[in-house]
């Protein structure tokens, strides 16, 4: 195209490349990464569709404003957010290739984590052993599908940090495990905004 | 406006691909400020619903949705690090390609199931009765009352016994007097 605009010579217009111009390896793996994470997106818009759709069907069942308890969501809320603050300091470690601090940093983010996984499970545990299980109603069905595909998803990222930090301990902050940890800060922030649509349209909606 | 500033972008000098990693980007006081917004923009809500300042609960709920609204924004600027220029517009595309199909899938759920709830109210038994007579007469086969049966069974549960009879009965007579 600029061929075109540009050409006052006579020059025959290009209008393709026939040969494949250099692309440096990963290049264009952060673009990638994050069309992954838009269909990621499309998931949890499915889910919050159906959750959203059965939110009234109580079959006669445990109602929101009974089940929620906001101080335990608070807490939750507060662990992944700190999460992403402690991820934000290892991605900074990692632009002044300081490797003890990337990997403190990730070790205090995956317990965050794994403490946000864990109130996740205590939550469950109480919900289930009140009768509140995910085949007492349509609601119950919807929420537990959404909150836990966000959980396994959440799990799913610690397990990649693991991986990561034996990664960076083995071979050091060298360019592909940067652009790996570059992936799972956006995966990892990614979660954090899905968790935003949770706990505002699942649970402090719902109890209003 | 992407695509414009990726042209403008090749002419200065090749930004194309100096970042494989997207580094750069991140400063400390960035992560600082989206913490203390997103801090915020999160206790807010909290103290909304649980202090309950505003007594109506749709303003209430409105004015939460807006600031979990507010917050994803800060999320993508300051966490994400999104902006317009970022892949050459690509990755600021493909955010707004999702955001609309997000819309579309769940305002359009909400909206077709909520009428569908509201339009399939049990019906009296003369009404019940009436669309079971013109679902008999406009049959054809009786492969069709299979296909017909949700339609009118969704409604009431207890009429879809009835309902399945009386379609194959019309739908009989419907072949016979054909043949």
């Amino acid at each position: 195209m600029e061929n075109v605009i540009d050409g006052g010579e006579a020059k025959s217009p290009v209008f393709f490349e026939l040969d494949e111009h250099e692309h440096e390896p990963g290049g264009s793996t952060m673009l990638g990464f994050w069309i992954y994470l838009m269909s990621d997106c499309l998931i949890f818009a499915v889910l919050f569709a159906t959750y959203g759709v059965l939110a009234t069907n109580y079959a006669a069942g445990p109602r929101p404003e009974e089940i929620f308890e906001l101080p335990l969501l608070a807490v939750n809320t507060a662990m992944l957010l700190f999460s992403s603050i402690t991820y934000g300091f290892s991605m900074i470690a990692m632009q002044n290739r300081n490797k003890q601090a990337v990997l403190l940093w990730l070790v205090v983010t995956a317990i965050f984590g794994v403490l946000f996984v864990g109130i996740e499970l205590y939550e469950f545990a109480g919900l289930i052993h009140e009768g509140a299980s995910p085949q007492r109603s349509g609601f119950l069905s919807g929420f537990f599908t959404l909150v836990a595909t966000h959980g396994l998803h959440v799990s799913f990222g610690i397990l990649w940090m693991v991986v990561l930090m034996v990664q960076v301990a083995k071979l050091g902050l060298i360019e592909p495990n940067r652009r790996r940890l570059m992936c799972l800060s956006m995966f990892w922030h990614f979660l954090d905004v899905v968790w935003i649509g949770v706990f505002t349209f699942v649970y402090l909606i719902r109890v209003i | 406006m992407s695509i414009g500033s990726h042209t403008s972008d090749a002419h200065h000098g090749d930004h194309g691909g100096h970042h494989p990693s997207g580094e750069s980007h991140s400063t400390m006081s960035g992560y600082l400020t989206g913490f203390g917004l997103s801090v915020v923009l999160t206790v807010i809500p909290f103290w909304l619903v649980w202090a309950r300042p505003i007594e109506d609960g749709v303003v209430t709920s409105l004015l939460v949705i807006l600031l979990a609204v507010a917050q994803i924004i800060v999320h993508m600027i300051y966490f994400l690090h999104m902006d317009a220029k970022s892949e050459g517009g690509w990755t600021i595309m493909a955010l707004i390609f999702t955001v609309v199909l997000v819309v579309i899938t769940i305002s359009g759920s909400l909206w077709v199931m909520y009428h569908l709830n509201s339009n399939m109210m049990p019906m009296d038994n003369s009404m019940q009765m009436d669309g079971l007579e013109m679902k008999g007469m406009s049959m054809d086969g009786a492969s069709d009352a299979g296909k017909n049966a949700p339609e009118a069974g969704a409604s009431t549960e207890s009429g879809h016994g009835d309902h399945g009879g009386m379609t194959m009965g019309g739908s009989q007579n419907g072949s016979g007097s054909g043949q």
